[in-house]
């Protein structure tokens, strides 16, 4: 069994945080209190210049890591690093040009060296998938889609047939960030998607409070946050360890 | 031929967007598809452009230029002289009358020097469509008179207040907002980049100023021109200039890029000369970009040229050879900009000088038998204030 399918035998809280913010040693401590706390997946942002899909506390971390010079090469040696010490699933989570910069062959043989064991590419649909799955696929490195309130039923059922590791499903339109109210039609669109594939399928965008969690995981089999934990290393900078602790052990436990 | 398929101009373009936006980009396509072929739609929009926007727009002989310059015969597409002061109407009347067609009551736009917003906010005002226009703050402060336009004309301009707070960041945040509120509300991308469609309805939407300008040129001169000359950001007015040319293989096809400061600086935004292939808003292109493929800050005086990257067609254009890029600096540009308005009484938008700037270096090299033709993408009242200050003189708007 996979680290991610081991990962969601029970409701899976999945937690996200920008590499190298405020710089990778940070990220480092960061990563092993949340596992501490009891998060059963983690997502490390692969910061960009121009991140289109997420909102300011997301957009702030990005610079403020790439400010400390984080690289994909730093980011790799932390999750070779971090291997070392948990056997957690680690993602990354970021945009194709970084990627493809780097060369998508190499990438996912490096992903597989150091033990990333899947990724997310917010600005990669399913249509122009192929060119980066084939190398993925080779490197067993799963591609995490993401399907969203938008998605018509055709365009869920394609997605999520393909999908491998779990299916990223969007709870409302917008930008990433904290939100009170998500879209109406979320119960139809994870049933639509659990209609059409074994992978589990985890909930992420907007979600913050143990009680909105809680409510998410009657429908999926996990939850992501990001921009609230990102909010906490916004506030408390190399000191956030602990209170990322606190707040990652409340909403396992809302699980 | 270049013609799209499934978005791509050989390897480039296609639609690298988050899945949020996926569904209203299907739709916009298949909307597109319907619309342009269909008599009804393209009669209103050319009655808008003709009767609105001022259509067709001169193919001016610079006599005196040519002379001076003893060589070539220099024409110039006078774009300059439509409704609103740039070529950038002809994209905007298309697209607003779409969105309408397609149920929208609410456009969004980007724009860098202010004048695709202006535009974007004409035809809303026009079509009686609510208009957002996000601009980099930085390109606000540039640009006072042009955001107050927009204001006049009913449109919210909204600062954006991240990265370096110009161009591209403005289309990031556009996107941004689409991607938040797409139901009632369309996305009136500026120049032939983005995701697919966008980069062939742009294109199609400007391409009137070749169809024109090849039919004005044959009724002239009665024979095609030797060069045709653009100036190139994303590469709007650039494609709308060549493409009708592009069949036409005697006919050379040259794209002026900034170099701002010059290429061997890091103040440039000459992409083919200095950046390399990548995905960026919704694109597969050439992009400048550092070693780890973070997209870099570009710089040129003209704010309309101020971007990192180059429409998807104009990459394949320079791939296949079929079009040439060449770079022109900030000094050459505002030299070209001073000549056009000393000999021939046209200020020039300061794009637009970039491609005078290189039909300057060109014309004595051909013949007095041959015709270049050089588009004028705009008007420089825009400009003149940042040219007075880049002569030292202390004049603000």
């Amino acid at each position: 069994m996979s680290r991610i399918a081991n990962a969601f035998k029970d409701k899976a809280f999945v937690a996200f945080l920008t590499g190298g913010d405020p710089d990778i040693a940070a990220t480092e401590e960061f990563v092993m209190q949340i596992v501490k706390a009891g998060a059963d997946v983690i997502e490390i942002g692969i910061p960009f210049s121009d991140p289109i899909a997420e909102g300011p506390v997301i957009q702030s971390a990005s610079v403020r890591a790439l400010a400390a010079g984080t690289t994909l090469e730093g980011l790799f040696q932390l999750v070779s690093r971090l291997r070392q010490k948990t056997e957690i699933p680690l993602l990354f989570m970021g945009y194709l040009n970084p990627i493809f910069n780097y060369g998508y062959e190499a990438f996912f043989k490096r992903c597989a060296t150091v033990g990333v064991d899947g990724i997310i590419i917010a600005d990669l649909p399913f249509e122009e998938s192929a060119e980066v799955r084939q190398y993925a696929s080779v490197s067993g490195v799963d591609l995490i889609s993401m399907v969203a309130p938008t998605s018509d039923s055709a365009r869920i059922k394609q997605i999520a047939t393909d999908a491998t590791g779990f299916v990223y499903v969007v709870s409302s339109k917008g930008v990433t960030g904290v939100r009170s109210g998500f879209s109406d039609n979320l119960n139809e669109l994870l049933a639509e998607v659990k209609a059409s594939t074994n992978v589990p399928a985890a909930v992420g965008f907007g979600i913050h409070t143990p009680e909105q969690a809680a409510a998410m995981a009657k429908q999926a089999d996990g939850v992501i946050v990001g921009s609230a934990i990102v909010k906490i290393i916004e506030k408390y900078g190399r000191e956030a360890g602990e209170k990322l602790y606190e707040y990652v052990k409340e909403m396992k436990q809302a699980l | 031929m270049n013609t799209n398929t499934n978005g791509r101009f050989g390897d480039f373009g296609g639609c690298y967007i988050p899945e949020i936006l996926m569904g209203e980009i299907v739709r916009l396509e298949a909307e597109y598809e319907r619309y342009k072929n269909d008599a009804d739609f393209q009669k209103e929009l050319t009655t808008l452009l003709n009767e609105y926007a001022g259509r067709p727009s001169l193919l001016y002989f610079a006599e005196k230029m040519s002379k001076d310059l003893g060589g070539a015969k220099v024409y110039l597409k006078r774009e300059d002289l439509n409704h609103t002061g740039s070529h950038k109407i002809n994209n905007v009347l298309g697209q607003a009358l779409l969105a309408k067609k397609m149920g929208k009551t609410r456009v969004i736009a980007e724009t860098g020097a202010g004048q695709h917003g202006v535009a974007t906010a004409t035809a809303a005002a026009l079509l009686g469509l609510e208009c957002e226009v996000f601009m980099g703050k930085e390109d606000m402060e540039r640009q006072l008179l042009n955001v107050y336009r927009m204001k006049l004309l009913g449109t919210t301009v909204h600062a954006v207040t991240s990265g370096s707070m110009v161009l591209k960041d403005a289309v990031n945040e556009t996107m941004r907002e689409w991607a938040n509120r797409m139901e009632d509300t369309h996305y009136v991308l500026g120049s032939v980049m983005g995701p697919h469609p966008f980069p062939m309805m742009v294109r199609d939407f400007q391409a009137i100023i070749s169809k024109e300008a090849r039919q004005q040129i044959l009724e002239k001169e009665g024979k095609l021109p030797s060069v045709v000359i653009a100036c190139v950001g994303g590469g709007s007015n650039a494609i709308g200039t060549f493409y009708n040319f592009i069949p036409d293989a005697s006919v050379q096809l040259i794209g002026c890029e900034a170099a701002g400061r010059g290429v061997d600086t890091a103040e440039t935004a000459a992409t083919v000369a200095t950046g390399r292939l990548g995905v960026f808003h919704g694109m597969k292109s050439l992009f400048c970009q550092d070693s780890d493929g973070q997209i870099a800050p570009v710089y040129s005086i003209s704010a309309g040229l101020d971007y990192p990257g180059i429409g998807p067609e104009h990459a394949f254009l320079h791939d296949s050879g079929r079009a040439k890029y060449v770079p022109v600096t900030d000094e050459e540009a505002v030299q070209a900009f001073e000549y056009l308005a000393k000999t021939e009484g046209i200020i020039c938008a300061i794009e637009s000088a970039h491609a005078i700037a290189h039909a300057i270096k060109l014309a004595g090299q051909l013949s007095p038998e041959e015709s270049i033709i050089v588009c004028i993408s705009g008007r420089g009242d825009k400009d003149v204030a940042a040219i007075a200050r880049y002569r030292g003189e202390d004049l603000h708007e």
